[in-house]
């Protein structure tokens, strides 16, 4: 098993250098866009204004943390609706495992941030150094002025695209314009500078040096990804059947895609020259790969150049692989998509979406909410009524003070004799609440001497309140304790 | 059920003797094992290989072609590589350990006989707890002035008073006075309830204020307020059945069940013992700390047997004076708080 040029085993090993070569084709033209949209998204969000009017900010996506609130064009959360930002998160989740199983680690390949900004730092880097063979080149030279001059010009380049990276993140958590002006002025908060340095340095260092070492060491997700394909997974993976026995072949040779005994891998190592991760995909499935495609542009490069059909390395599913192995069709590939574990996923995706988008549309513009205050459980006053205390919130959402009016009846809507409702520092069952604000106070209601709330045990009660000016109205379920058992 | 002619199951394949079995068997050859390590066509010992391979490059670019090791554990078939660690990672357990020295002269960190090392930037717990107090107490020194400033019925109609006494009081009433009126001020037996609309001394802010800032009986302020119940059955002032007349007169003050025989009686018993205080009609003196007996609000309880003994023994229920232990500002502060817990005149 031992050959003469098998060194002996290491502990440690040190990172080995990547060159992708460029290549040209549909999947790579994909990701150039999804290159430009993606970071089109997270450079341009912060700047987009979104008149709210008076007192509330004007930045379309802003996560006002001070302040408690997120803002998302005309949605606005408050932090008792986190319950959106969950949802959301499952979502992101649901999404994932759906695209995973249908797709394989398409994630991975495409939209990772991790992936879209290597892909902008590797650009980078052809545009300073030359493509592949120049790169090697140059690694392999000794340090000299011009070596110095292209480093330093690739790296100075690098450093904006990490200072603009890390710079853009914390415009999404304050007003962008102020704090542009505040950076550049030196009157930002450290916070911001200290935030802006860090993701600098992460985009610096993960993009330009660990690149493919973050996605094979630090990263989860590749992990929990490999639970979530099957065999009907679509990926990327090379047609071994076909492509076997690999090597040199003359010009008109029928290989045996045209009835040879050959295989149609002329062993180029273009798929290899092109890789981001360093890997060969003709070793099948491995770990490192992030499906990123770009292998099968350009492998069906030399095919068309060498007259052999395309497809050499494609996406395709582990079954459909075993069948053309036995002179058999694959399936089509909405079959492979279609199937009950990615409608399992879709449904759970979407019902959760329509739950939310329904959860956004029912929410009242302004809030109640009613604790009682359980120590003690009442007061017995000198009349001898019985008085309960409750915790009142009461948020109103709209961008002007509103009056509200607070009752209460029984859980059939029927007023309930014998009680009064009084809100502490107020006179009478009217509270002011200001523009965007949250109302606090003790609510106060006393049942009279000998009446049945006062003598019974707990009782059910349920408060309404009124908007004076709209007359939209909700209501919350509450308890009544008497000093009975 | 082992399959015997299945390869991947058959306990004949040596393979599948795993767990206590394997290792029962190298126990049991460990010397013939050491003293025979499988060697390489070079003599040197040789790992099990795995008939994986990764590419390298040397320092100088070239390509070299390595062996992956297997560590020899193979369970259903799936055998465990033995890849060498990426060396930034030990580079990185490195800087840990740098960091680690680092931060051993940095900060407090061996523990010696009489206490440990300081640390070279002389940081400590006590002190960081001690600036961040007087952080507090810097940022809550305007409106803390603000609040000893503005008169007492002015605090409320300002909302950033109001809030500060609504917090700064309640956390003052949790630390100082829930010990007897109960974390939600609610009172216990002897201990009045705060909540409700009923006060010995009166419940206005004013009233309030002062209360805490003098006490009640307290010998150590000469400004405390003070009255003292006489004890009728101690002192031999009334006899027993005086004191059984008096307590059903004044259950039928607050009409409950009395003895209406006795409570007659009871009428003279009050108008010469009582009236200077509970005044006439039982409704009490606030001057004086005297109770309304009238009400549903009893200090000690509104039952016969309680009721007796307080006109037998004479309570005499203390509270401490405030203004030498609190700021001003935080007597202001716990007395608005108290004022707005609903039972506030």
């Amino acid at each position: 098993m031992s050959q003469p040029d098998i060194d002996p085993p290491q502990l440690y090993a040190a990172r080995e250098p990547i060159f992708p070569r460029r290549v040209y084709g549909w999947y790579r033209n994909l990701k150039w866009i999804i290159m430009a949209v993606t970071l089109g998204i997270y450079y341009i969000t912060p700047w987009i204004r979104w008149d709210r009017g008076p007192n509330l900010p004007d930045q379309a996506v802003l996560v006002d943390l001070a302040n408690r609130r997120f803002f998302f064009f005309w949605i606005e959360i408050w932090p008792h609706e986190f319950y959106f930002v969950a949802g959301l998160l499952v979502m992101a989740g649901l999404g994932l495992f759906l695209f995973t199983s249908a797709l394989g680690r398409v994630w991975c390949g495409y939209a990772c941030p991790q992936t879209v900004w290597t892909d902008l730092f590797i650009l980078t880097e052809r545009w300073v150094e030359g493509d592949r063979n120049a790169r090697v080149r140059l690694w392999n030279a000794p340090w000299s002025g011009h070596k110095l001059r292209l480093r330093l010009t690739k790296w100075v380049i690098w450093l904006l695209i990490a200072v603009a990276t890390g710079g853009a993140w914390i415009f999404y958590f304050t007003d962008a314009p102020t704090l542009l002006r505040d950076l550049v002025t030196g009157q930002a908060h450290p916070v911001a500078y200290i935030t802006m340095a860090i993701l600098t340095a992460t985009t610096f260092v993960f993009g330009g040096f660990a690149r493919e070492q973050i996605c094979i060491y630090a990263c989860p997700w590749p992990r929990i990804q490999a639970a979530m394909m099957d065999e009907d997974t679509l990926t990327v993976a090379y047609r071994e059947w076909r492509g076997e026995p690999r090597g040199k072949i003359h010009k008109g040779e029928a290989t045996k895609s045209d009835g040879g005994t050959k295989g149609d891998c002329i062993d180029c190592m273009a798929c290899v020259n092109v890789c981001p991760m360093g890997i060969d995909i003709r070793d099948g499935q491995q770990m490192e790969c992030i499906t990123c495609a770009l292998c099968i542009d350009a492998c069906d490069e030399i095919m068309d150049k060498i007259g052999k059909p395309r497809g050499l390395i494609d996406y395709m599913a582990l079954k459909d692989e075993t069948a053309e192995r036995a002179g058999a069709q694959p399936k089509p590939l909405m079959k492979h998509i279609l199937r009950p574990r990615t409608i399992l996923y879709f449904t759970l995706w979407a019902g959760i979406g329509v739950a939310l988008v329904v959860a956004l549309f029912l929410r009242s513009p302004f809030d109640l909410n009613v604790t009682p205050v359980r120590n003690p459980l009442f007061v017995t006053m000198s009349d001898g009524a019985i008085r309960n205390t409750y915790a009142l919130r009461l948020r109103n959402k709209q961008g002007a003070q509103h009056d509200f009016v607070i009752s209460v009846a029984d859980n059939d809507g029927n007023a309930v004799p014998g009680v009064v409702l009084a809100l502490e520092g107020q006179t009478g069952n009217r509270a002011s609440v200001a523009a965007d604000s949250t109302f606090t106070q003790r609510l106060y209601l006393t049942a009279a001497k000998d009446s049945p709330l006062a003598t019974g045990g707990q009782a059910e009660l349920t408060l309404w309140v009124e908007d004076a000016t709209g007359g939209v109205r909700t209501h919350i379920g509450t308890v009544f304790h008497g000093k009975g058992e | 059920m082992a399959d015997t002619d299945d390869e991947h199951t058959s306990p004949r394949n040596p393979d599948n003797r795993i767990g206590l079995e394997r290792q029962a068997a190298d126990k049991a050859h460990e010397a013939q094992i050491a003293a025979n390590p499988p060697e390489g066509p070079d003599g040197q010992p040789l790992h099990k290989p795995s008939g994986m391979t990764r590419v390298v490059r040397d320092r100088k670019g070239v390509r070299k072609v390595v062996e992956v090791p297997s560590t020899g554990h193979s369970w259903d078939g799936i055998e465990e590589y033995d890849n060498p660690l990426p060396r930034w990672w030990l580079w990185s357990f490195y800087a840990t350990i740098v960091w680690g020295v680092g931060y051993l002269i940095a900060y407090p960190a061996i523990p010696l006989i009489h206490g440990a090392t300081q640390g070279v930037l002389g940081e400590t717990m006590r002190s960081n707890v001690a600036a961040e107090i007087q952080r507090f107490n810097e940022a809550n020194a305007p409106i803390q002035a603000k609040l000893v400033e503005t008169p007492l019925d002015g605090i409320a109609a300002d909302p950033d008073l109001a809030n500060y006494t609504a917090n700064a009081g309640s956390a003052i009433f949790r630390t100082w006075c829930a010990q007897c009126h109960g974390s939600g001020a609610g009172g216990a037996t002897g201990y009045p309830s705060l909540l409700d609309n009923d006060w010995l001394w009166g419940g206005t802010l004013d009233d309030v204020y002062t209360t805490v800032q003098h006490g009640i009986r307290d010998p150590k302020d000469g400004d405390t307020r003070y009255s003292e119940m006489p004890r009728f059955g101690t002192d031999q002032m009334l006899d027993d059945a005086q004191i059984g007349q008096v307590v059903n007169y004044v259950l039928s003050l607050s009409e409950q069940p009395h003895d209406a025989a006795a409570a007659a009686e009871g009428a003279t018993v009050y108008a010469d013992n009582c009236v200077s205080c509970h005044a006439e009609d039982g409704t009490g003196d606030r001057a004086q700390g005297a109770p309304n007996l009238t009400d549903a609000v009893w200090l000690y309880g509104s039952d016969p047997a309680t009721i007796t003994r307080i006109v037998h023994d004479g309570p005499f229920g203390v509270m401490p004076a405030w203004s030498g232990r609190l700021s001003e500002a935080e007597i202001r502060a716990v007395a608005s708080y108290v004022h707005s817990l609903g039972g506030g005149e």
